[in-house]
């Protein structure tokens, strides 16, 4: 049977999602709703309509084409979408002449998405890269992920699985037996607090990782840093002493400081970015944090 | 649009008085030493002035002697008398001696090719761009001694009278440039002759070539012997110059104070006296000697480009290490002598240009491209410690001349491939990086050996030629796009309102596609056949009346056929037509195709009426054809076919013409070096959305902006096109700085290339832009839409950011700049 997921981008050359020159697949929708959350239109599992109002010109061919009325423009220009009414068919973002409009999300099969990534199999070869699945949360879209991991495996290029770790134990080891490597999201070591920033409790995710790792799998373990939220020394001293507590195959870090890069993303999907407490850490804060990670042993740097 | 672009295209071009302005005050300055630093600001701060020194020797000979000799005898007597009456300059720091004026940045005029008038020579002394300085009372004594004897008799002058009118007419509408109007063809590139035989030796040569001939068979045998003789003057004539300045340095080291520049002296003196006579013996001699042949190239004539050593590295490599095992060279010595030699290159500036030759290529770059790494003759990796010195050199001084360009093989190692990336993270727009596994085959197939395929690279900006053994000439671009813009007005120019190519009907009424393309196609042979055409012409008139007999000695086989560099003497002679805008026409040729005919989105009139309109009031449907159309550059069939069906045309109505020198052929061409921009400025609005006077697309890069899928996309779009069709084909891509920071990127930048590489690209460049780019960026969001920049743990597109972080990015990039 064909399966078919929402994928919101396929990135070509990307080169900050494991090694080499590598093909990123974003699959839509994430059991988190993390608070810097920087593609906040993989949240949602269905499709959305995004609109930017700095790239619209009001000409209104939106407004006219919408078969269901949903949409009008104010005053000032803007259009309005009254959601009730819309149906997502995407006719305002097919007639939109400056992609001001655009929709989110879009029907993928297995041998759509692998076609594009084949587009990239010179470069992909040439640099020791291969395809990252990310999303959103790839897990939930587990027999495509599967299915795509298994014909990446048959053609030999390199599987990378971007996850939140919030998925069940039994679908990540089945995950685990077709993936080269995973990039392992630890936001926050205090259950708590990480079910206040991320929706969610984190023993599932904790849990997972351990037996990932006890496993022999290959990790790259991607810690955001956000000041106000998980910079400060109490989530850092557990942090290390639970990453050192890791087979070597996974005591491998990337420190990713935070930027408030992606309220623009926020605004497209109609939804204000409220940045709250948190702000970027300064140089000296990840530069301390880093070396609490070094000296403990464990291979960490800032990017990726 | 382009204004704002075209300081960081592939051209550095930077004022002369601005070079150098990445180091903040407070840094390290460019230059290795005290010395080199003397030179370098010397070389950077000294506008370029005319020289009216060479007019003078020349006007004077001519008039004293026309009619005494034969044409090549003139040539080469003349030249004699240029090297024996020239000013000698040596400065006070140098050790690479030779200038082709009096001073440094002194240009010489060439009046037998284009005499300037009184009004020419004001226009450069005052205008603000590619100045050059001339006194009012030089001015005079050319008014006076020069412009009377040259008028009238000047090669531009015999082209200008002989061609027809239809020739004039697409000339002046801007569908073609002709290099050869007022300059001579030149582009070649020295092979590793000169490195085991002096001009002593050249002319044993050409006494024995002499000696050969056969009065009683061969018709053309007395032709021969003239030029030959000619040649053995022009030897003498290099031979006298190099011993004046031997001269020259001994006399200054009798007067010289300071006992270590006295002992540098004598040995100036030492090396000039060997070289170029003889072979040289050491590193220092090696460079001297190179030096020499150049000058000598460009004080014959004005040749476009000026000269070339080839692959110097390689030169260089048995000297330097023949030396440094003996103890008499120190790395450092070696990479100051080099940098003496970068430093004389740069002191040259590009002859001044006027007319439409100067609105198209307004730089003093000279287009010496010196190649670095590749492979040898037998196939294997060329890289060396040299080559690893230049690249040194190149960081230390980043100079506007001479060009470099990395040659990077599946031979070439990693090591040689990461330093050349470090480099260009560098931003300044170089070293270019082309491909020898690809540029062989496009020899071999083009019908050279492989060994000469092999012992060849790439000159000027990507053209591919076999070094010391070829002419690979230039004679101008051809603007595709504007072919296009005449065949939607049935051969009419809507710029200048003339008709300027044949009918092909009109459009309004054409019922499919098909019939769009076979207009297109008809009048793109009519354009083409009439470029060729004059070109035959203007190459046989620099063959019988400016023979270049100096520049003949040192290019296989002009000796053994006793016939000049311009006339079928070079083992191999090629004549490129330099095509440009292909993404331009493609994208235009898509939107035609897609909304006009597949999908009925607006009528053919519509389009005609938006696009002779400018597209004024007609902005939603110019953002519709911009944000809705599949474009070149992509990895996108649609479009790509359509640039590929161009391409192939180009090539089928150009590629193998006979060019009338010894079985040289016409070869396709796709670079636009700085003239996409001046055919731009002729060329009205097109259907891909450009609007009137914007630049068109550049070399074989994708239009301005229409490249939305990342790099990766972009070489395989381009690698559809099979480069081993053509003599060379330009990529331009810009990255910022910050996704280059580690070490990580670098590599990763190189497999990019390694990729492109494999796929079958020919050549492609970096622009690391700078905060000005970024600023015009945010002005001009569509027009860079391709710009990526590194972000927090990701990448993104520039202008998919909100303003306030692109404010961020470009005060973070302030930081990092250099």
């Amino acid at each position: 049977m064909i399966h078919t997921s929402l994928i919101f981008d396929i990135k070509r050359y990307s080169i900050n999602d494991g090694p080499g020159i590598r093909v990123t697949v974003f699959f839509k929708g994430c059991p988190l709703k993390c608070d810097w959350c920087h593609n906040p239109e993989s949240q949602s599992g269905k499709k959305q309509k995004l609109y930017s109002f700095s790239k619209c010109i009001g000409c209104g061919a939106c407004v006219g084409i919408c078969p269901e009325n949903a949409l009008f423009m104010e005053d000032n220009g803007n259009i309005v979408t009254d959601n009730s009414l819309c149906t997502l068919c995407g006719k305002c973002a097919k007639v939109c002449p400056t992609k001001a409009i655009e929709m989110s999300g879009r029907k993928e099969t297995v041998e759509s998405i692998m076609k594009a990534i084949r587009k990239e199999t010179v470069q992909m070869d040439t640099s020791g890269g291969g395809v990252t699945f990310s999303g959103g949360e790839p897990l939930q879209h587990p027999e495509m992920l599967k299915d795509l991991l298994k014909v990446c495996g048959e053609e030999g290029i390199h599987r990378a699985v971007d996850t939140s770790g919030f998925a069940s134990t039994e679908l990540m080891m089945e995950v685990a037996c077709e993936t080269d490597l995973f990039l392992y999201d630890l936001k926050l070591m205090n259950s708590e607090k990480h079910r206040q920033f991320t929706g969610v409790p984190n023993e599932l995710i904790l849990d997972n990782l351990q037996k990932l790792a006890d496993e022999g799998k290959n990790i790259i373990i991607r810690v955001p840093l956000i000041e106000g939220v998980n910079t400060d020394e109490e989530n850092f001293v557990q942090l290390t002493a639970f990453i050192s507590g890791l087979p070597e195959n996974a005591r491998v870090v990337n420190l990713l400081p935070y930027h408030s890069i992606a309220s623009v993303k926020y605004t497209k999907l109609g939804e204000v970015y409220d940045e709250g407490i948190m702000r970027a850490p300064d140089t000296e804060r990840i530069e301390y944090l880093l070396n609490m990670l070094l000296n403990a042993g464990i291979k960490a740097s800032v990017g990726g | 649009m382009f204004e704002k672009v075209k300081k960081h295209s592939s051209e550095p071009e930077r004022h002369a008085g601005r070079e150098g302005n990445f180091y903040p005050e407070g840094k390290k300055r460019p230059g290795m030493n005290a010395r080199i630093q003397r030179l370098r600001e010397e070389s950077v701060n000294t506008t370029p002035t005319l020289s009216i020194e060479r007019a003078l020797i020349e006007t004077a000979f001519y008039q004293g002697n026309q009619g005494k000799y034969s044409i090549p005898m003139m040539r080469a007597l003349n030249f004699m008398e240029i090297c024996r009456q020239k000013t000698i300059y040596i400065g006070k720091d140098e050790l690479i001696v030779g200038e082709r004026g009096e001073k440094p940045k002194a240009v010489s005029t060439f009046p037998e090719l284009t005499c300037h008038s009184v009004d020419d020579l004001h226009v450069l002394n005052s205008r603000d761009q590619q100045h050059y300085s001339i006194s009012e009372k030089d001015i005079e004594r050319y008014a006076e001694e020069v412009i009377p004897f040259w008028t009238g008799r000047t090669q531009r002058e015999k082209i200008f009278n002989h061609v027809p009118s239809e020739w004039r007419l697409a000339y002046e509408a801007g569908l073609f440039t002709e290099f050869m109007e007022q300059r001579a063809p030149g582009h070649t590139c020295l092979d590793g002759k000169i490195y085991s035989k002096g001009m002593l030796d050249f002319k044993a040569d050409i006494a024995l070539e002499i000696s050969k001939l056969d009065f009683f068979n061969d018709p053309e045998a007395t032709e021969k012997e003239e030029q030959l003789k000619a040649m053995a003057i022009s030897c003498d004539a290099i031979i006298l110059l190099a011993e004046r300045h031997a001269l020259k340095a001994e006399e200054m080291s009798l007067l010289e104070e300071d006992p270590q520049r006295e002992n540098e002296l004598r040995r100036i003196a030492e090396v000039c006296r060997w070289v170029p006579a003889n072979a040289p013996r050491n590193f220092w001699e090696a460079i001297q000697m190179y030096w020499f042949v150049h000058l000598g190239t460009i004080i014959e004539l004005n040749g476009w480009d000026a000269m070339n050593p080839g692959h110097f590295d390689q030169h260089l490599q048995p000297f330097y290490e023949r030396e440094i095992e003996a103890g008499s060279l120190k790395r450092a010595e070696a990479q100051e002598l080099l940098s003496c030699f970068w430093i004389k290159v740069n002191n040259q500036p590009a002859p001044p240009k006027v007319g439409i030759t100067a609105r198209e290529s307004g730089t003093y770059n000279d287009f010496t491209n010196i190649n670095i790494g590749g492979v040898k003759a037998d196939g294997r990796n060329g890289v060396s410690e040299v080559s690893y010195l230049m690249l040194d050199v190149i960081e230390d001084l980043h100079i506007l001349q001479p060009g470099n360009s990395v040659h990077i093989s599946s031979v070439t190692p990693n090591r040689f491939l990461h330093a050349a990336a470090r480099v260009i993270r560098q931003g300044h727009g170089y070293p270019s990086v082309f491909n020898p596994d690809i540029y062989i085959q496009e020899m071999l197939r083009s019908g050279k050996s492989l060994e000469d395929a092999r012992e060849g690279g790439c000159s000027g900006c990507i053209e591919v030629g076999a070094f010391g053994k070829e002419a690979y000439i230039l004679t101008g671009y051809l603007n595709v796009p504007k072919v296009l813009e005449i065949t939607l007005n049935n051969g009419l120019d809507p710029v200048t309102g003339k008709q300027v190519g044949i009918e092909t009907g009109d459009l309004r009424e054409f019922g499919s596609f098909e019939e769009v393309y076979q207009a297109f196609r008809k009048q793109l042979k009519y354009i083409i056949d009439l470029k060729i055409r004059i070109n035959n012409y203007i190459d046989r008139m620099y063959a019988l009346n400016t023979p270049a007999t100096f520049l003949s000695v040192v290019i296989d086989d002009c000796i053994q056929k006793g016939r000049d560099y311009y006339n079928g003497g070079p083992r191999y002679n090629t004549t490129y037509i330099q095509c440009t805008g292909l993404a331009t026409v493609a994208d235009s040729l898509s939107v035609i195709r897609k909304h006009v005919f597949e999908e009925g989105n607006f009528s053919m009139g519509h389009l005609l009426d938006a696009v002779s309109a400018n597209f004024e009031g007609q902005e939603i449907l110019r953002r519709r054809i911009l944000n809705n159309t599949p474009f070149f550059g992509n990895d996108d069939e649609y479009a790509d076919s359509l640039a590929l069906r161009v391409f192939d045309d180009l090539f089928s109505l150009i590629d193998g013409r006979p060019n009338g020198k010894a079985g040289g052929k016409y070869h396709l061409n796709m670079l636009s070096t700085t003239c996409h921009i001046y055919f731009g400025k002729v060329l009205g609005a097109t259907p891909n959305g450009r609007l009137s006077g914007k630049s068109i697309s550049d070399g074989t890069s994708p239009s301005h902006g229409c490249d939305v899928n990342g790099p990766s996309a972009v070489m395989n779009s381009l690698a559809k096109l099979d480069h081993v069709k053509t003599g060379g084909t330009l990529l331009n891509l810009r990255f910022l700085p910050s996704l280059l920071k580690r070490d990580e990127d670098i590599s990763k930048l190189g497999s990019l290339i390694r990729s492109y590489f494999a796929l079958g690209g020919h050549h492609v460049q970096f622009n690391i832009v700078d905060t000005a780019t970024l600023i015009a960026a945010r002005e001009n969001p569509e027009e860079y839409r391709d710009l990526l920049v590194r972000m927090a743990g990701y990448s993104d597109y520039f202008n998919d950011m909100n303003d306030d972080l692109k404010q961020e990015v470009i005060e973070r990039t302030e930081n990092e700049s250099f």
